[in-house]
């Protein structure tokens, strides 16, 4: 026997590595390379994210009223009607001689575009420069999901932009409906911080006055958690964009507080309005919900504030990461959403493996019925196929979903057909009265051309399916590419080697009935 | 072991008239179905929401009608079992945007005193998603047929690349007849196997029309495209009905013991591996004459081609050995 002809070497170099690659993934050991399971098959929570983009660019108009207010108080600067309406901010200016250090002020922020009749300026952003708000929004809330995840202490979550304007969330590790309405609110949450001042001398009738109303002073109605109404200046003092830190901390009364800190520039503005407004009351909002609403005593310096308010431990707990890891610019809502209970995944790879099995079995002994000892050759190049297939995507960390085990079911069918054709082939030559040495080397040879033009053309298939699928099919188009490609080397190359070391073995018995299922 | 005569030339080609009328009518027939009846676009495609429930004794689907009646999400919810008596699906046309109000959540707490319960599984897939999903499928369709089309010009002759395309439009029309008639919803995986069987279909033809191809070239004393098809088919046929069956064995498997997911899955395979096999060997070659493949001119073009080669290498050889 021939042992070492270099495609029998090769295959079982293959077969080798398919073990050795597959091992971890099918005993499950902590080390080795390991496939993923999808959230098919070991549960969680899939999510597709929109992001609502408009939202980011009201924030950043009433960012940019927000500075120019405090500009012109600083500068001693009088405005008249600063108002913000459909994405545009409008002012009159009271003396024509501070035009210039407004205007110079204003031009100091990129992509706003400034109309002007007589004193009346109306701002408004260009389109570039609410394009770049959007995208910076999407990005934005990609980078701030993923820190509260993080944050959260989840095993592997996922958070990918997908298409244009799409977030994907996957968690694996969520199991309980519990936990995954927590984590559900934890990304929700805007975070929007907001201090903003209590209107004081129209505060009485906040009550009675109508939303209309209040916006002609600039305000607006916001309650609290106990739906007490407050009316508050539209325009904040400053916003969540200037926090630093955020924690946990516990009051005299043992309930559970959010301490934060705020930047050097959020500390200069909150410590001059406290020092102008001692008496009034300064109204803590998060989300368009007032907290608290503290009478200022003092000046405030250092730029530190507390939250107060009826927190339960996590909730706080879920607040000061939501704060920390930054407001949301732009409000996201659910596209998509695939949740799979644990139990269910376990049940989905308990009948695939049952289907495989028996799916296997079934052709194993079909291949040896019908073609003998070729049959058996064939079996053994499928037993490599599939070891080579669970290694490459272990190998490459592929995630293996439903769909990517029905693949693999279907390449069981399917990776026999080169060996079927190749078979047929050399009984063909056979029967024409070829020598075995010939009809085995012909076989291979008139076989070569069908099989490489059919695996290609479902291999084009397969790669278009990844390319536009999602999620699970891309796990079906993976599993199959890989099983095409593995079977040219096992099915082709390896049985090949197979017969050309037991070439001799199968002269001398001549006995083609057990080697080749037919009598000549 | 085999399963066909080998001394025996099958007339295919003799019958070809009936099996072309035969799938005509198929055809036809599923693209009326598909027109009229239509389509049951599940929650991938069209939006909405599934709700899979799993409870720990057989389930009085009535209680439960009743019990979603109350609120106002579930009014128009359908509920079906799954699999076995302990499991159930809710499906709503509607879906959420609200992260922080679930359909999961309200479904927990409307069928709280219904029984002991898991909630095993929550689709929600909003509109926007469902058409862009449905825009993509198509894309991929249309670009794995384009691509198919494009190689197989390359590798054979443009009638073989239309006839074996002509070929898939049958296979996946007739599949997504019988999915219609079956009422089985279109999901992302039916669109996967649905390229499958595009995949699947096509290598069938692929590996008889090589045959036909070898055909042309060796058995030159055949002067009729009829007789060479005949030929080529008899002699692959046993290879496709093997692969074929080892293939739809290890289908019916995963359709029986695959679990409720991947039925639709499995069964629309089924039909396409049924379906391909047939139209590889009754249809796709009788499209060659009907395309009008002229076996003499095809002939004398490989003549040509194979003249120009050995023109090439002698001067070659010459232009070697002038160099020496």
């Amino acid at each position: 026997m021939r042992w070492t002809n270099w495609r029998f070497v090769l295959f079982v170099a293959v077969f080798i590595v398919g073990i050795a690659l597959s091992v971890p993934s099918i005993l499950g050991l902590k080390t080795g390379p390991k496939i993923t399971l999808g959230l098919d098959l070991q549960g969680g929570l899939h999510m597709l994210l929109g992001v609502d983009t408009k939202k980011a660019i009201e924030s950043k108009i009433k960012s940019i009223a927000s500075s120019i207010k405090y500009f012109s108080e600083q500068n001693d600067i009088l405005l008249e009607d600063l108002k913000i309406g459909d994405k545009k901010i409008e002012f009159t200016l009271l003396d024509k001689d501070d035009a210039p250090k407004i205007e110079e002020f204003i031009q100091k922020e990129p992509g706003i575009v400034i109309k002007k009749e007589g004193l009346h300026y109306t701002l408004t952003l260009t389109p570039k420069e609410i394009e770049s708000i959007k995208a910076y929004a999407i990005k934005q809330a990609v980078d701030t999901i993923r820190n509260r995840l993080d944050q959260f202490g989840l095993a592997e979550p996922t958070v990918a932009k997908q298409g244009k304007d799409k977030i994907l969330v996957e968690l694996p590790g969520i199991k309980t409906p519990e936990q995954e309405q927590r984590v559900r609110k934890l990304i929700a949450k805007a975070a929007h911080l907001q201090l903003m001042a209590v209107d004081e001398a129209r505060q009485a009738r906040a009550d009675t006055m109508t939303p209309e109303e209040a916006a002609e002073y600039g305000d607006v109605i916001l309650k609290d958690r106990h739906g007490r109404k407050y009316l508050v200046k539209e325009i904040p003092i400053l916003d969540g964009s200037m926090i630093k830190d955020a924690r946990v901390a516990f009051d005299q009364n043992n309930q559970p507080v959010i301490n934060f800190t705020l930047n050097s520039e959020g500390a200069r503005i909150f410590g001059d309005f406290t020092a102008k407004n001692v008496g009034k009351r300064l109204a803590v909002v998060l989300d368009n919900v007032i907290y608290s609403a503290p009478v200022i005593r003092e000046r405030i310096g250092g730029g530190s504030g507390q939250i107060s308010g009826g927190f339960t431990v996590a909730e706080a707990h879920d607040v000061a990461i939501a704060l920390r890891s930054g407001a949301l610019l732009a409000p996201v809502y659910m596209e998509e959403k695939r949740s799979i209970g644990p139990s269910l995944g376990a049940d989905s790879i308990r009948q695939s493996l049952i289907a495989l099995v028996s799916g296997f079995v079934l052709v194993v002994l079909f291949m040896i019925f019908y073609y003998g000892i070729a049959g058996i050759i064939a079996d053994i190049a499928l037993v490599a196929n599939l070891f080579l297939i669970i290694g490459v995507m272990a190998l490459f960390g592929a995630t293996l979903t439903l769909p990517g085990m029905a693949g693999i079911v279907l390449t069981v069918g399917m990776a026999v057909d080169a060996n079927v054709i190749i078979n047929e082939r050399i009984r063909e030559l056979l029967r024409e009265g070829v020598s075995i040495k010939k009809a085995i080397e012909q076989g291979y040879k008139n076989a070569m051309s069908a099989i490489l033009d059919a695996n290609i053309t479902t291999l084009i298939a397969a790669v278009v399916l990844y390319a536009y699928g999602t999620g699970p099919i891309k796990g079906f188009a993976i599993t199959m590419s890989i099983g095409i490609l593995a079977s040219m080397i096992t099915a082709i190359i390896g049985t090949h080697g197979i017969y050309e070391a037991l070439l001799p073995k199968i002269e001398r018995s001549k006995n083609l009935k057990t080697w080749f299922g037919i009598k000549v | 072991m085999e399963f066909f005569k080998t001394d025996k030339i099958y007339n295919f080609m003799g019958k070809a008239k009936l099996f072309m009328a035969i799938s005509a009518i198929l055809v036809l027939g599923s693209w009326a179905l598909v027109a009229f009846k239509g389509l049951n676009f599940g929650i991938d495609f069209a939006g909405g929401t599934i709700v899979q429930v799993r409870y720990d004794k057989p389930v009085d689907i009535a209680a439960i009608r009743k019990a979603l009646k109350k609120s106002e999400i579930f009014q128009d919810a359908t509920v079906t079992k799954f699999g076995s008596d302990n499991e159930i699906v809710i499906r709503i046309k509607s879906s959420t945007k609200n992260l922080k109000k679930d359909i999961g959540d309200e479904a927990r707490a409307v069928l709280k005193g219904t029984g002991n319960f898991e909630i095993r599984r929550v689709d929600m897939v909003g509109p926007k998603v469902g058409g862009e999903l449905r825009e993509k499928g198509l894309m991929a369709t249309v670009i794995a047929i384009l691509g198919i089309l494009i190689y197989v010009s390359i590798r054979f002759e443009w009638r073989f690349a239309l006839a074996s395309v002509l070929a898939l439009v049958h296979d996946v029309s007739i599949a997504m007849g019988a999915i219609s008639l079956f009422n089985v919803p279109v999901n992302l995986d039916i669109l996967a196997a649905i390229l499958t069987i595009l995949g699947y279909s096509l290598n069938d033809t692929i590996i008889v029309f090589d045959r036909i191809r070898e055909g042309i070239v060796e058995s030159v004393k055949l002067k009729d495209l009829n007789a060479v098809i005949n030929e080529s088919i008899t002699k692959t046929l046993s290879r496709t009905t093997l692969t074929s069956l080892t293939t739809f064995f290890v289908v019916l498997t995963l359709y029986l013991f695959g679990g409720e997911i991947i039925k639709g899955f499995s069964f629309t395979l089924l039909v396409g591996i049924v379906v391909g096999t047939y139209s590889s060997i009754f249809i796709a070659s009788p499209m060659l004459t009907i395309l009008g493949f002229d076996l003499q001119k095809y002939r004398a073009k490989l003549a040509e081609k194979r003249k120009k080669q050995q023109e090439k290498e002698r001067m070659r050889a010459m232009y070697e050995q002038g160099m020496v």
